[in-house]
């Protein structure tokens, strides 16, 4: 299987995923980008200063924790704990956003601009720039600006300048739309740092290589623990980034599964959801071609989810290609059924995740019931749940009282 | 016989003089008055029109042409929609191409969109986000049919890639003036002119130079250096303005005689 993967695509194509379907103005940037990410990868300054900041300013490698009481509600299973929450910045975006600012910096680029969606990348692009002196502007859809305050509040504190996008859905397809037309515009001085492996060539390649740090130490710290690898690897899937790093670690590894848990929404049959491989075709967004959520005109449909991180229609290439080989499977995850496994990890483990993680809880509850006690499993935690408190507290109808700080009542009491 | 892209440039060059081109996307303001609308530019001086395919994610496109385009979807602007009115304006005789992003085109079916396109009496195809590295099925498509296939070259554009973008064109070479998205411009980008320059050492065909044209002195600048001279924004914004379909008629009308003026200065 892994061989096929890598002997049917042409460079920067997944099968017939992938590829470049940009405007020509933006050709020469990519190539830029993907001349400098080769020469830098095999570069060993390069790769010596990336690897420093992980372990300094990160504060890689972080654990892989044994979920003991949570693996109760997953089967029996052995459930094991992937902690990117621990990261500086509270989650894998990190990893990405560390590497391509220093390509940025590499390539004399003064000026980082990003999307986002929960926040979490625009608020790392944030750090990056501030610790390496450059120029930040996050774009972020309005909704998201509403439901993610706490991180637009972060960007702000960091230095960024953050651009709420009003056109179309108002969330991170929208907000993907408007760093593009920026980066068209500003090519010259700026690098946008793409949040997730989506985007034209060399983007996907470029944000996955970035984050196989993840599955790199899951896998050596599983053969530490078990002696054994796991049954089954699980992720979240916006974009599909902190998947794919995971998943990178395992790949070649055909007695494991590789599992992918999508945005269900309120349901797929209600067409409210972000279930790309449940309910899109292929076609072209964003740059590269995928599984979209498009209607029968090759119109983009607006996405759904509780969580704002995997509020997008399209979804990575490479998973597009891992779907399709059947190397990788995806399946939806209600919000409903999100919060459930959002409340089970809080009280079992003393773990606040990110909502966009409890789709990845939510599916290893199921998943464990299906591999059995025996299994081994590990489950990414991408991120943690700092952002998606008000969210959570709405969801339980938490009364927050007099402790809520001001900040967290407003964001309440308008219902967001 | 129909007029084809070759036919207006060669007509505008036995002038002395720059082809003109109008932008409006189908279904804006309304599927009507967009086809009345394209007549009136033709009518006052345009030579050739591009119809717009409206789509959702339209990120080449500042913020006037986003506006239009989010109207016509809202209106209920689908891919035969925009064949009907590419059949009309062709009809009442206009030169028309089709402009669309890639995606809606693929969904449609490739082979298929080439053949209706076609019988419309359609002659070309511009795709912004397409590029000839990309463009495999569409080259078959468009050749089998008999669409011109126009691609963008930018200022960014090495020689090289001139070279394989203009390889893999017919009708006329997309000369983008400026490293941005559309819409209109105080000055148009003195980068054009050395784009337009670099192309032509690269091929025979007419070079067209679009983005940020708004009157009719900046396209007489355009005309100095280039075959043809394309204007979107300009027009739609006079429509936004205006107050009903007759002022938007006249609006249009006086804009497509200052650039007609503009492309024989
Ligand atoms: C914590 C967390 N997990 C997951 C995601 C989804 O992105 P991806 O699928 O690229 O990992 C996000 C995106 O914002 C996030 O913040």
């Amino acid at each position: 299987m892994a061989v096929m993967l890598e002997t049917t695509s042409a460079p920067g194509h997944y099968g017939p995923y992938g590829g470049r379907f940009v405007p020509e103005a933006l050709t020469a940037a990519l190539d830029q980008l993907d001349r400098e990410f080769r020469a830098a990868i095999t570069d060993e300054s390069f790769t010596r200063r990336l690897s420093e900041l992980e372990r300094t300013y990160t504060g890689r490698p972080n654990p892989l924790t044994l979920a003991r009481r949570f693996s109760e509600h997953c089967g029996g299973a052995t459930v094991y704990l992937k902690r990117e929450d621990l990261n500086h910045t509270g989650s894998h975006k990190i990893n990405n956003v560390l590497g391509q600012a220093l390509l940025a910096e590499r390539m004399g680029k003064t000026r980082l601009i990003a999307e986002t969606g929960a926040g979490q990348h625009g608020v790392a692009t944030a750090t990056a720039a501030a610790l390496l002196g450059l120029e930040c502007v996050v774009y972020m859809g309005e909704e998201d600006t509403r439901r993610q305050a706490l991180n637009v509040a972060r960007m702000k504190l960091l230095g960024a300048e953050v651009i709420p996008v009003t056109t179309g859905s108002k969330t991170l397809k929208d907000a993907i739309n408007e760093a593009m037309r920026d980066w068209v515009s500003t090519v010259d001085q700026t690098h946008y740092v793409l949040g997730t492996v989506t985007g034209p060539a060399p983007f996907p390649e470029v944000v996955r290589t970035f984050h196989q740090v993840i599955g790199r130490e899951a896998r050596a710290q599983i053969l530490e623990a078990q002696g054994r690898l796991p049954d089954a690897i699980v992720a979240c899937v916006g974009g599909g980034s902190n998947a794919m790093g995971l998943f990178s670690g395992f790949i070649d590894d055909p007695q494991v599964q590789l599992r992918g848990y999508e945005a269900g929404g309120s349901g797929v049959e209600t067409g409210k959801h972000a279930a790309r491989f449940a309910a899109g075709t292929p076609g072209v967004l964003h740059g590269a071609r995928t599984y979209v959520m498009q209607d029968e005109w090759g119109q983009t449909v607006p996405s759904h989810s509780i969580s704002a991180g995997l509020d997008y229609p399209g979804v990575g290439p490479e998973h597009a290609w891992l779907h399709d080989t059947g190397r990788a499977t995806y399946t939806p995850i209600n919000d409903d059924e999100a919060m459930e496994a959002f409340r089970v990890l809080c009280r079992t483990e003393g773990i606040i995740p990110a909502i966009e993680t409890a789709h990845a809880l939510a599916g290893v509850m199921r998943l464990g019931r299906e591999l059995g006690p025996d299994s081994i499993i590990i489950v990414n935690l991408s991120g943690r749940g700092d952002k998606d408190v008000a969210t959570a507290a709405r969801w339980f109808g938490i009364d927050l009282g007099g402790v809520a700080s001001d900040a967290l009542s407003v964001e309440m009491a308008e219902g967001r | 016989m129909s007029r084809r892209l070759a036919d207006v440039f060669a007509a505008a060059k036995s002038e002395n003089r720059a082809a003109l081109i109008g932008y409006l996307p189908a279904g804006f303001p309304d599927r009507d008055t967009c086809v009345d609308l394209i007549s009136t530019m033709v009518e006052s001086g345009v030579d050739a029109i591009e119809v717009g395919l409206p789509y959702s994610d339209p990120l080449m496109d500042g913020a006037v042409i986003q506006e239009a385009v989010e109207r016509a979807l809202i209106g209920g602007t689908t891919t035969d929609v925009v064949l009907d009115t590419v059949r009309r304006v062709t009809e009442a005789g206009a030169v028309a191409v089709v402009m669309s992003y890639w995606n809606p085109i693929e969904r449609y079916g490739v082979q298929r969109f080439a053949a209706n396109l076609a019988q419309a009496g359609g002659v070309g195809v511009i795709t912004p986000d397409l590029t000839p590295e990309e463009a495999g099925p569409w080259i078959d498509a468009s050749d089998e049919h008999g669409v011109d296939r126009i691609f963008l070259v930018a200022p960014s554009s090495t020689d090289a890639r001139i070279a394989t973008v203009v390889s893999s064109t017919s009708g006329f070479v997309y000369a983008a003036s400026t490293m941005g998205v559309t819409g209109a411009r105080t000055s148009v980008s003195t980068g054009a002119g050395d784009l337009v320059a670099r192309a032509r050492r690269q091929t025979a065909l007419p070079i067209a130079v679009g983005l940020g044209v708004s009157t009719g002195e900046q396209a007489a600048q355009v005309a100095t250096y280039a075959d043809g001279v394309i204007v979107g924004s300009a027009f739609i914004r006079r429509i936004l303005e205006a107050t009903d379909s007759k002022a938007a008629r006249e609006s249009v009308a006086a804009l497509a005689r200052e650039m007609a003026e503009g492309v024989r200065a």
